[in-house]
């Protein structure tokens, strides 16, 4: 039971809480409470520190928009925030049920009556964004995956092809998002005309521009991971007389897998940050649009609220990269290497 | 031409930048069913090349392998090979290891239940059905490389081919492995290359010694019977005269007449 809880808490990250489960199964107190303090206490106090250095940084430096906020102000924001969206929630709801009764009332006067039901049309909340935002980099992010991990498959069992795929990932690795995004712009704006779109062009320019950039660094792990296999492995494979897919099925994702994972990881939490960039420029209704809304809006509370997006991207993120860092401890075969 | 495993006049060029390298040159070799043959020489010599080409891992420039009347020129279960280290699948338990194998070479032809059961049996043969659900990683070599002899067996190979197979094992963990492959080997007498740099190793378990000449353009120079009766005892030998003759023989070979010049 409590190894089966430790190893549950290593694999998704929580390994704040171990010294917590030992010292509640009474395994040597005295060493788990040092576990604890070094584990929890030093963390913790390294934040106290550079809340403390902020609230005196800022409090220097004033800005045409007032002083820049300290971490007093930015948590009055998030209070905003979040009462913000629970009042846009209601008002929401208000609208609903205007609408039903006005539409209930029509109907008794006139059962042929015809009802117009409008979908409300506020503006989105804070959490509405960081719930879009959420869906784009994922959608951008599975996109990439989709294209990298099969191409980076081949290319790693092929010299010819890795030769050839080289120079190009070499090229396109380094390009800022901001530098496809209009090009992504004009090819979507070109490509996806309906009269009755599935998805806002906004939602699939800042999802594609995603997928560009998040694309190289599994597509070269993946490439290096198949290509570095250990070569009797493969021997092993030849002499089952195994075929070519039969062999990459069972033998060279299996083996490849943690360096796979290791490029996913690294292209999520790119993605993650291009992300935002590609929503201020799209104007997809995520996290980047709230920071350039505000930062368009100009107001004494924007630069606090603009710091509550700042940080909800970083913990964000953070949840991100520690969710497939769980898949890639769960995937990965040898249980004893250490991944961070 | 009768014999089981013919090889046949083969020479193999490696290309290198200045040209191509001579590794093996006109390696003749005739092999009895049953017959369990060590290939022994230093380390360089080529020896692990010979089983590559039986194994159809490499390609012969010259010459080429007979097997049952058959040319031989790509890998397959008929020649299944042990290798030096163990290079098992890290991800499979030992049970599934072998079982991948059964299941790629007689998947089609047996039943699930006998499927199970056959890489049940051979584990057991290795005395492995105690970790059979183990991961790799979680077993020592010994261990690990009794399971690669199963996986191989398991594939009922005409031609059972060994490289360096305890080489990586310490020197009372081989006793062990190389005492139970003579078991296993009376009771199934399969045919059996083996490839090896230990003149002990050769002596017990052989029937045929091969001696290598040292690369370039390596051959065999020469071939020794070994007219020891079985089952073989590695503590009766000890002493036994007819060992030491054939193990004097075999270093003087080694390390007289193809010393290697530059250590």
């Amino acid at each position: 039971m409590k190894d089966k809880l430790i190893y549950f808490l290593e694999l998704t990250g929580f390994t704040w809480f171990i010294p917590l489960v030992r010292l509640s199964a009474g395994e040597s107190p005295k060493h788990q409470m040092q576990e604890l303090g070094k584990m929890v206490g030093v963390p913790l106090f390294a934040i106290a520190v550079f809340l403390f250095l902020w609230h005196l940084g800022a409090a220097k430096v004033i800005t045409s928009l007032g002083q820049v906020p300290g971490p007093t102000q930015v948590w009055e924001q998030v209070n905003v925030l979040v009462d913000e969206h629970y009042e846009a929630r209601d008002r929401e709801q208000a609208f609903y049920e205007r609408q039903e009764q006005r539409n209930a009332a029509k109907l008794e006067k006139n059962p042929d009556a015809e009802v117009t039901i409008r979908p409300y049309t506020g503006k989105e909340t804070f959490f509405d964004q960081i719930l879009t935002s959420l869906f784009t980099v994922f959608i951008g992010f599975l996109i990439a995956t989709l294209i990298a991990v099969p191409v980076g498959i081949v290319a790693g069992l092929s010299d010819t092809l890795y030769s050839a795929l080289n120079p190009l990932i070499q090229v396109f690795k380094p390009v800022s998002p901001l530098a496809w995004l209009p090009i992504v712009t004009m090819v979507v704006s070109a490509l996806y005309v309906t009269d009755n779109p599935m998805f806002e062009k906004s939602f699939i320019t800042s999802a594609l521009t995603v997928t560009l950039c998040s694309l190289w660094p599994t597509l070269i792990n993946t490439a290096v991971g198949v290509s570095s296999i250990d070569k009797d492995l493969i021997n092993v494979a030849r002499v089952l007389r195994l075929n070519y897919f039969t062999t990459v099925w069972k033998v060279v994702i299996p083996a490849s897998i943690p360096m796979i994972f290791t490029g996913l990881r690294i292209s999520l939490g790119i993605g993650w940050m291009v992300l935002i960039a590609a929503e201020m420029l799209a104007q997809n209704p995520g996290l980047g649009k709230f920071v350039w809304d505000e930062f368009q809006n100009g107001s004494s509370s924007s630069l606090s609220r603009i710091m509550v997006a700042v940080l909800t991207i970083g913990i964000i993120g953070f949840i991100l990269d520690r969710i497939t860092l769980s898949f890639q401890k769960f995937f990965s075969y040898d249980k004893n290497a250490v991944i961070r | 031409m009768d014999k089981y495993l013919n090889i046949d006049h083969v020479s193999i060029d490696f290309p290198t930048p200045n040209g191509p390298f001579r590794a093996l040159d006109n390696v003749n070799l005739k092999i009895e069913k049953g017959e369990f043959v060590s290939i022994i020489g230093h380390s360089g010599c080529g020896k692990s090349t010979v089983m590559n080409i039986v194994g159809g891992l490499y390609k012969a420039t010259e010459g080429g392998v007979v097997l049952e009347g058959r040319e031989v020129d790509e890998p397959g279960p008929d020649r299944a090979i042990v290798f030096q280290n163990h290079s098992l699948f890290p991800w499979l338990t030992c049970y599934q290891n072998v079982e991948l194998a059964v299941k790629s070479v007689f998947g089609a032809s047996r039943s699930r239940k006998e499927i199970r059961d056959w890489v049940e049996h051979n584990l057991e043969l290795v005395h492995m059905t105690h970790a059979m659900h183990k991961m790799p990683s979680e077993i020592s070599g010994g261990m690990k490389q009794r399971v690669g002899i199963a996986r191989a067996l398991s594939m009922e190979p005409k031609v059972l081919l060994m490289d360096e197979p305890f080489g990586a094992l310490d020197a009372l963990t081989r006793a062990h492995l190389q005492d139970s492959l003579m078991d296993i080997q009376a009771d199934l007498n399969n045919t059996v290359i083996m490839i090896t740099h230990d003149v002990d190793e050769a002596v017990l378990l052989s029937d045929k010694i091969v001696m290598m000449t040292n690369g370039p353009a390596a051959t065999i120079g020469e071939v020794m019977e070994v007219n020891l009766p079985r089952p073989r005892k590695r503590l009766a030998l000890a002493d036994n005269p007819d060992y030491n003759h054939y193990r004097s023989e075999v270093i003087h070979f080694l390390h007289e007449r193809h010393a290697r010049k530059v250590a």
